[in-house]
């Protein structure tokens, strides 16, 4: 009943043109946004802001870096994993050899750095598609992570290349604490995932759209397909660059580059296809599914097996759901979470007055 | 000039392997167009199966553990594991995702990679195994004393199944009914189905028939490295073979795959000191790309035109 | 009715106003040859196309009329022969280039982004003349959101004069055949172009639809002046609208001239019916 646009008019291309036409899901979109930055904070534990809160924003970012490249643009990345480390160790490397450097000017660096090496190896996109692409992209997967542990340089010559982060420090305030950090994290991810969203509802997010669909009618229609391409996965990188720094500095204090490993790749990707491939907010859904359902799980074997629980069941059971709900979404539901929850909204529209 | 054969000839055999895996990738790609990740993951699954029935049937049948009974036994027992996988894995997963684009299918394959690998450790245990085929891993004599060049016995045994096997598949596509439906199927569906070819029929084959290529990998990798996780991986390593010899060709598996296996070793030993070892993980993909580059459709790849 | 109103204006039946309407030569195409592998599409094919004319290319399937097409806009780079679009003479087209210069085209199948909405297609349309860059797409303020509406404005003019109100936020996936290629036509139309490819705009149609596609073309023709070059198979459509046919069989020109000469061509007469040896 209370979800209704009856009555709304949109009288300028402004108005209809808004990401959230419909004004119950501006005041909802909002009192969500209060509620994480106002409510939360008092209220979730250390355990839920350190452990649960901090992961799924940065990792829906990482989801959202790879949502542009591969839901909007069209082009597989198994290497998300590789672009975090090199926006981790680049902000590192900047804050450790820059004195004075700000935190968040060295976090938009390593977001850059990781822009960088993304259109370096965004470059065979230009000739080839589909899963050959893929097999490129684990190429920047598998050489990043080997050059940084390899070239000691990066990590400031630490055995394995393990690095550890830096004291976030900005204007003098020191975020040391989970809340502090839990918000920093917050204001970051929400000012980007709105630009992600103006990004992909103009020109620029139209051309890698039809990139995506039909590179030869883009091609025709005047998209330089190589300028979409690559400012796909410069800017896709961007983000990927962006969460890997915050990965480091936010989340995890201390890491090493076999951290940022496939595995990783592989778990943005299934945050992609579970969420919403080509949908900002499935990016959210998919990070929040993805880091919860392991730690689901585990509660829920704990109850059931009362601390008898076979050897590694908890793991294979995680790739066994893990796998299963892919497959299962890919078949039912490709536009994962995110379309369910478009259903949900029409539904709702309706009710209860279905006819 | 020996030592630079022996390296030669060490890779050349470890492309075998290589090749073997991208085979059954050749395969599943031709007959029906997905690009199947999970390859590497059912080679685990087989040679797990595999050691896992070497293990559990003396205890049900009282024979020797060692004895040819129990071996080949165990391998009947994951050759059928290994076609019911195959049937199973085209019903369930790829029949309800028919038309989808390539992209969908190649993430399907990859969360069938994720199922394949916890449904064989939950039934078998994670701990690393060892495989035994009978074959000592020791120099040839022969060859170590007229050329000085040291060939493990079992990596010649390996590379002559796996030469066997090949032209043995070769035959079975080239002369069998099954096979030229196949080859029909490979060049077009739509024509093939209307011409009353079963198309699902002839795919539960061609995934069955991966699987045996699938089992005898593992074995063979196995028998090397130990029966582990680390199988998973050996699909990752057929993926520039791919790239190199093209998805749709059998010859190119094998020459990518030689190719591949033979210049990582190479790089590894010559440039790999230059810039701190271990670049055995990335060269191979580096080496693909420069050749795509070059040459998009790969060796032996056909060369696709866009109709618009 | 609608059809007959159409007939009347059509520039064949009457000389005088064709040769007020049709300016000079816009696009030359000069001894063009292309083949794929060994397989020969066009062989020494020369033709032009004159300002404000509707050009059809016809010839049986296979003889090269896409090919010829995607010659003009670059999709296809000819072996041999040159291209003038004018007054600038080249070896082969460059697509965003023809595009630049306000080439736009539809396509035989349907080439619309099956993933965004009839207003996002038409849309892209406007991409060579919205201005503002990536940075400020990311904030959507101020310069961004003005051109993103000024365009807006645009598009929509395509969207009445297309009459698909209706359907300005559907999927083009979910769109029955004949919407999608309208909205296709949209998309070029949005370009604003002074050459439009059109290649099979009606295939597939039944009869009040190609009215419907007819009396777009020819308006698009007569209010903005665009030169068309038309592929079509519905020879009663050609012979009606056509100011010149082009007529290639085996990738081979075998016939030239307005409507009624190529009519009574005896090769081309030859190439439908077939001839006996």
């Amino acid at each position: 009943m209370l979800y209704r646009e009856a009555g709304q008019f949109k009288v300028s291309y402004q108005e209809d043109q808004q990401i959230f036409p419909i004004r119950q899901d501006r005041v909802g979109f909002i009192a969500i946004l209060g509620f994480f930055f106002l409510v939360l904070p008092f209220l979730a534990s250390e355990y839920w802001l350190q452990a649960i809160l901090i992961p799924v924003l940065i990792f829906s970012l990482a989801a959202i870096g790879l949502n542009i490249l591969t839901g909007y643009a069209g082009q597989l990345s198994l290497g998300s994993a590789a672009f975090m480390a090199v926006g981790a160790f680049g902000a590192y490397n900047f804050m450790l050899r820059v004195d004075g450097m700000p935190f968040l000017v060295a976090l938009a660096i390593g977001g850059l750095c990781a822009a960088l090496v993304g259109v370096a190896f965004g470059l065979p996109s230009l000739r080839i598609k589909g899963f050959y692409l893929a097999v490129a992209t684990l190429a920047a997967q598998f050489f990043i992570v080997w050059a940084l542990v390899k070239f000691p340089w990066f990590s400031n010559n630490s055995s394995s290349g393990v690095i550890s982060a830096q004291q976030i420090e900005i204007l003098g305030f020191a975020f040391d604490t989970p809340v502090s950090k839990y918000l920093l994290t917050l204001g970051i991810v929400a000012v980007l995932a709105l630009a992600a969203k103006n990004l992909v509802r103009s020109t620029t997010g139209r051309s890698w759209m039809a990139v995506r669909d039909m590179d030869v009618a883009a091609e025709v229609i005047g998209i330089r397909p190589m300028f979409a391409k690559l400012s796909a996965f410069a800017v896709s990188s961007f983000y990927c660059g962006v969460a890997g720094a915050l990965y480091a500095y936010a989340y995890l204090g201390t890491v090493e580059p076999e951290g940022f490993n496939l595995d990783l790749s592989f778990k943005i990707l299934f945050m992609i296809i579970i969420g919403g491939v080509g949908s900002i907010m499935g990016s959210f859904l998919g990070a929040a599914f993805i880091v919860l359902l392991p730690i689901f799980l585990n509660v829920a074997m704990h109850s059931l097996f009362a601390g008898s629980m076979p050897a590694g069941l908890g793991s294979n059971l995680e790739l066994i759901i893990f796998g299963g709900l892919i497959i299962f979404f890919l078949i039912v539901e490709p536009h994962g979470l995110a379309r369910l929850w478009q259903i949900g909204k029409e539904k709702l529209r309706l009710w209860p007055f279905p006819h | 000039m020996g030592f630079f054969f022996e390296v030669l000839i060490g890779g050349l055999l470890s492309g075998v392997l290589y090749a073997l895996v991208a085979l059954g990738f050749v395969l599943i790609y031709k007959a029906s167009g997905v690009f199947n990740f999970a390859q590497g993951a059912m080679v685990f699954f087989a040679a797990l199966t595999f050691v896992g029935f070497q293990e559990v049937l003396p205890g049900w049948t009282g024979l020797d553990a060692d004895s040819n009974v129990v071996f080949w036994l165990a391998f009947v027992l994951a050759l059928a594991a290994m076609i019911v996988l195959g049937i199973l894995t085209e019903k369930v997963v790829l029949r309800p995702l028919v038309n989808q684009p390539h992209i969908t299918l190649f993430m399907a394959t990859i969360g069938l990679t994720f199922l394949i690998e916890g449904i064989a450790q939950a039934l078998w245990g994670a701990n690393v195994r060892g495989l035994s085929l009978g074959i000592a891993d020791e120099p040839v004599e022969w060859i170590m004393e007229s050329a000085d060049i040291l060939v493990s016995k079992f990596d010649l045994f390996a590379a002559t199944l796996a030469g066997a096997l090949v032209a043995s598949l070769a035959l079975f596509f080239q002369y069998t009914k099954v096979g030229r439906a196949l080859r029909a199927v490979a060049d077009d569906h739509q024509a093939a189905l209307s011409i009353g070819i079963p198309l699902q029929h002839i795919w539960a084959i061609v995934w069955a028939v991966a699987g045996f290529v699938a089992l005898v990998a593992g074995l063979i990798w196995g028998a090397r490295s130990g029966v582990q996780f680390a199988l998973t991986f050996t699909a990752l390593k057929a993926l520039p073979v791919l790239i190199l010899g093209g998805f749709t060709s059998v010859p190119g598996a094998i020459v990518g795959g030689l190719i591949i296996g033979a210049s990582e070793k190479l790089a590894e030993v010559y440039i790999g000191p230059f810039v701190g070892g271990g670049i055995e993980g990335w060269f191979p993909y580096v080496l693909a790309l420069g050749f795509l580059l070059i040459r998009p459709e790969g060796l032996f790849g056909e060369r696709h035109i866009d109709r618009v | 009715m609608m059809m007959n109103d159409l007939i009347q204006v059509a520039p064949v039946a009457q000389p005088p106003v064709a040769e007020r309407r049709i300016g000079d030569v816009i696009l030359d195409l000069q001894g063009i040859s292309l083949s794929f592998g060994g397989v020969k599409a066009l062989t020494n094919i020369s033709f032009d196309v004159r300002e404000h004319e509707i050009r059809s290319i016809i010839g049986p399937n296979g003889a090269g009329k896409s090919s010829m097409l995607n010659v003009i806009n670059g999709v296809y780079h000819p072996q041999e022969g040159r291209i003038m679009f004018r007054g600038e003479l080249r070896q082969k087209m460059e697509p965003h280039v023809a595009a630049a210069q306000g080439i736009a085209r539809t396509f035989q199948n349907i080439a619309l982004f099956k993933g965004m909405s009839v207003l996002d297609n038409i849309m892209t349309g406007r991409n060579l003349k919205m201005k503002c860059n990536l940075f400020q797409h990311a904030l959507y303020w101020g310069r961004a959101r003005q051109e993103e509406i000024e365009h807006r404005l645009k598009v929509e003019e395509v969207i009445d004069f297309l009459e698909i109100q209706g359907i300005r936020k559907t999927p083009v996936g979910r769109l029955p055949y004949g919407l999608q290629k309208r909205v296709e036509l949209g998309r070029a139309l949005a370009a604003e172009p002074s050459l439009l490819l059109l290649d099979e705009p009606m295939a597939g149609m039944n009869v009040e639809e190609k009215q419907d596609m007819c009396r777009f073309i020819l308006d698009v023709n007569d209010q903005f002046g665009t030169t068309i070059v038309l592929i079509e198979h519905d020879m009663g459509v050609v012979m009606d609208i056509s100011d010149r046919v082009v007529v290639l069989d085996y990738g081979k020109k075998i016939g030239d001239g307005a409507p009624d000469e190529v009519k009574n061509n005896p090769e081309v007469i030859a190439a439908y019916l077939g001839t006996s040896h």
